[in-house]
């Protein structure tokens, strides 16, 4: 029988998987061919997508960049089993080992099962972990379990998953409540959506082997609202588990219950935070609240709560099926397991990528992703979001460990990996992560709200080429001062983009404030537009183009661009024909 | 739908959710699905009927970047402002969309066709710079490229009219 899958996570339904399925749909039914069609999550090869998995007898044939235009000539390999009627779309054998350089543990299912099919899930092991959790395990051996494996909060923080459960198990009271963090909100992080809408099973089974453990009788996912297709599919998912009694009264027949809803957020990067997610479950605006007392003490209606992230839980069930010193035997001896990265930006192969801890950022740049694109220059890597640093190409030998990478000034975070080339403005870069916090700020304390809109004022001066001597000292006081005193870690963090690009590119700002350059050419205000002699063709497309009348000429003879009428917006360069604007 | 059957399935909402502590944001959110947008009465209804004071309401409407208090445009534009998105030039993308439109970030167009939203990340990084209209997905944009799509979405809108 044949298999055909189609990648349908969001990032392959707007390269047009839809489109790309519905013509399968029709294309078989036409042809009348024998075969089993579904759907599956992001495989992580996003730079690929469409992809279309066909399997005859167990092996695999993936297509790549499918268009409905293509479907043809794949019914024809379905009906002959001739696979030179593809053979373009075939994936090519360096793109493929995007995929074998992985170790998939929280993606072990994206990509491979159906998520909409508890019967598939279940096909694949779902479940089966929590059965052997509830019935042959005390909540205190399964706690013992994951600490043995080593397991970290894999949203950033990195604090230890069985110290945050037992203390939560510790806690006097009998109304407790287990929360999921997938409100994903650092620019550049997909990591969380694709195992929601790729494996939705993994999670619920990981949040209820979780509520075992500390004694929860409710399990809540925070979603972000964004997410429209991950909460659809964590919605049938839920609803089957219940119908199959994987949720609801004496699970497995034993005496835990557990009750399981989705909440969803509503658009704000500080409900990250666990006490700003807890205020927004609450109804309120979601703000952090003074930590002590924690989570583990007094959450959720000030009932004793965990929260841990997706992909943390996405670990949990693989953990008690295969022990904890299965996990623990990979990685360094401060972190252990697996983390997936989203590697992204000017990076040849973009998409997710999961890899035992203790691989370098070399591994994870240039041996999986293939390197920049364009083969321009590798810049750096920026790590861990909003909160996080960027670390450059100097570092690039960095070993990914928990310590090693805070070494950096940078932070693992929740796992975007946002590669930059030498286009890229460093002090650029700071200003736009300083946007988006100053936005995002909740405004409850004044270091974050008026600190983080101070440093962006510098920055958008320093921008536009009015930096002044004394700002990039100016800014590593103010960022010592907003670390210092913030009341959360939105506030605490939100100066590690702009110290870590002091740190390594400073260069960079110096050129901005002494000499008033963009070395990558890229802040509008200090870029000038020339035109090369020697390329230009005199043809007088972009005196037509010009917005301002700036460019002037005789055709056939080169053209001239006077700078002071130049307002930098680009469109001379981007229309010539022959490569003769010159920016710089 | 009109007024009466808004006002209809608003007040079912409200009585499913009454008296379950904690679910203002999922009133705002069913609120917002029906109207397009939170109008004023609306929050003050909402305020009225789950006895709670109306600046608080206003207070977490406010909060949250999902809700808006103005109808939108025909064409609602998201364009995603993330970091992969910022890397491969989200900023002239933007800058074109408001030279074309002449509408800034959260604005709408006088004729009422289009809408302009800045959003964090969209999540399809790869194809970035990305943007949303009407939750279709136009990837690897370029300026001519988001010109080009404008000029369709105003013609189809006037071949409809």
């Amino acid at each position: 029988m044949l298999e055909i899958k189609v990648g349908q996570g969001s990032c392959g339904i707007s390269a047009g998987a839809g489109k790309v399925y519905d013509a399968l749909q029709s294309a078989l039914a036409e042809q009348k061919i024998d075969a089993n069609l579904s759907v599956t999550g992001c495989i992580g090869m996003c730079f690929l997508e469409p992809i279309v998995d066909v399997y005859a007898d167990g092996s695999l044939t993936r297509l790549v960049r499918v268009t409905p235009k293509d479907v043809p000539a794949i019914a024809d390999f379905l009906r002959t089993g001739d696979a030179s009627a593809v053979a373009s779309l075939v994936i090519a054998d360096e793109d493929s080992a995007f995929l074998s350089k992985q170790t998939r543990i929280a993606l072990r299912n994206c990509g491979v099962i159906d998520p909409e099919s508890l019967a598939d899930a279940a096909a694949h092991g779902g479940y089966a972990a929590l059965r052997k959790a509830v019935t042959e395990m005390t909540p205190e051996q399964v706690i013992d379990v994951i600490k043995v494996s080593g397991l970290a909060g894999r949203g950033g923080a990195g604090f230890p998953t069985w110290f945050k459960w037992n203390a939560a198990r510790q806690s006097a009271g009998s109304e407790k409540y287990l929360i999921c963090n997938a409100d994903e909100g650092d620019p550049g992080a997909f990591m969380d959506r694709a195992v929601i809408e790729g494996d939705p099973h993994a999670l619920i089974e990981g949040m209820l082997i979780g509520a075992y453990a500390i004694g929860a009788k409710e399990a809540i996912v925070y979603v972000r609202a964004e997410y429209p297709l991950a909460i659809r599919r964590l919605e049938k998912a839920i609803a089957d588990a219940k119908a199959a009694g994987y949720i609801g009264d004496n699970i497995f027949g034993t005496d835990f219950s557990c009750e399981f809803r989705i909440k969803a957020g509503a658009g704000a990067f500080v409900c990250g935070e666990e006490t700003a997610l807890i205020e927004s479950l609450e109804g309120q605006r979601g703000m952090p609240r003074l930590k002590p007392p924690f989570p583990a003490q007094s959450g959720y209606w000030h009932k004793p709560s965990n929260i841990n992230n997706v992909e943390t839980f996405a670990n949990v069930a693989w953990i008690i099926n295969n022990g904890g010193e299965a996990f623990a035997a990979m990685g360094t001896d401060d972190s252990k397991g697996t983390k997936v990265f989203a590697l992204t930006g000017k990076i040849k192969r973009g998409g997710l990528v999961e890899i035992p801890m203790g691989k370098t950022l070399r591994d994870v740049v240039f041996d999986i992703g293939g390197g920049m694109r364009a083969d321009k220059a590798f810049k750096g890597v920026q790590l861990g979001g909003p909160s996080g640093g960027c670390v450059p190409r100097e570092l690039i030998d960095t070993v990914i460990d928990y310590k090693k990478l805070s070494a950096t000034g940078a932070i693992m975070g929740s796992g975007g990996m946002v590669i930059m080339d030498e286009s890229t403005c460093m002090v650029r870069m700071a200003k736009f992560f300083l946007e988006f916090t100053t936005k995002e700020s909740c405004g409850k304390c004044v270091a974050c709200r008026i600190g983080t809109k101070r440093l962006l004022e510098i920055l958008t001066r320093i921008c536009d080429g009015e930096g002044r001597e004394g700002d990039i000292e100016l800014l590593e006081d103010l960022c010592a001062r907003i670390k210092e005193n913030a009341l959360c870690g939105l506030g605490q963090t939100a100066p590690n983009p702009v110290l870590t690009t002091i740190r390594y590119f400073r260069d960079e700002y110096e050129a901005h404030i002494r000499d008033k350059r963009c070395p990558a050419g890229e802040c509008t205000a200090l870029v000038r537009y020339a035109i090369d002699p020697d390329k230009c063709r005199g043809c007088s497309l972009c005196s037509r183009k010009c917005p301002v009348g700036a460019i002037s000429g005789e055709i056939g003879k080169p053209f001239v661009i006077d700078s002071a009428l130049c307002i930098r917006c680009g469109q001379c360069a981007e229309v010539c024909k022959f490569g003769a604007v010159r920016k710089g | 739908m009109d007024d009466n059957s808004k006002l209809r399935e608003l007040r079912a909402v409200l009585d499913t959710y009454r008296g379950i502590p904690g679910s203002l944001i999922t009133v705002l959110q069913k609120a917002q699905g029906i109207y397009g947008y939170l109008p004023q009465d609306v929050l003050g209804l909402v305020a009225a009927e789950l006895d709670i004071p109306p600046a608080r309401v206003f207070g977490v409407a406010t909060f949250y970047t999902q809700f808006r208090f103005r109808p939108v445009g025909k064409y609602f534009i998201e364009l995603c402002k993330g970091t992969a998105c910022h890397v491969n030039g989200a900023d002239t993308i933007a800058r074109t969309i408001t030279e074309t439109l002449g509408i800034a970030d959260g604005e709408t167009t006088a004729d009422g066709l289009f809408s302009l939203k800045c959003v964090a990340c969209l999540g399809c990084c790869s194809l970035s710079p990305v943007m949303m209209v009407n939750g279709e997905t136009y990837g690897s944009l370029t300026p001519a490229k988001v010109r080009d799509i404008l000029s369709q979405k105003r013609k189809e809108a006037q071949d409809n009219a």
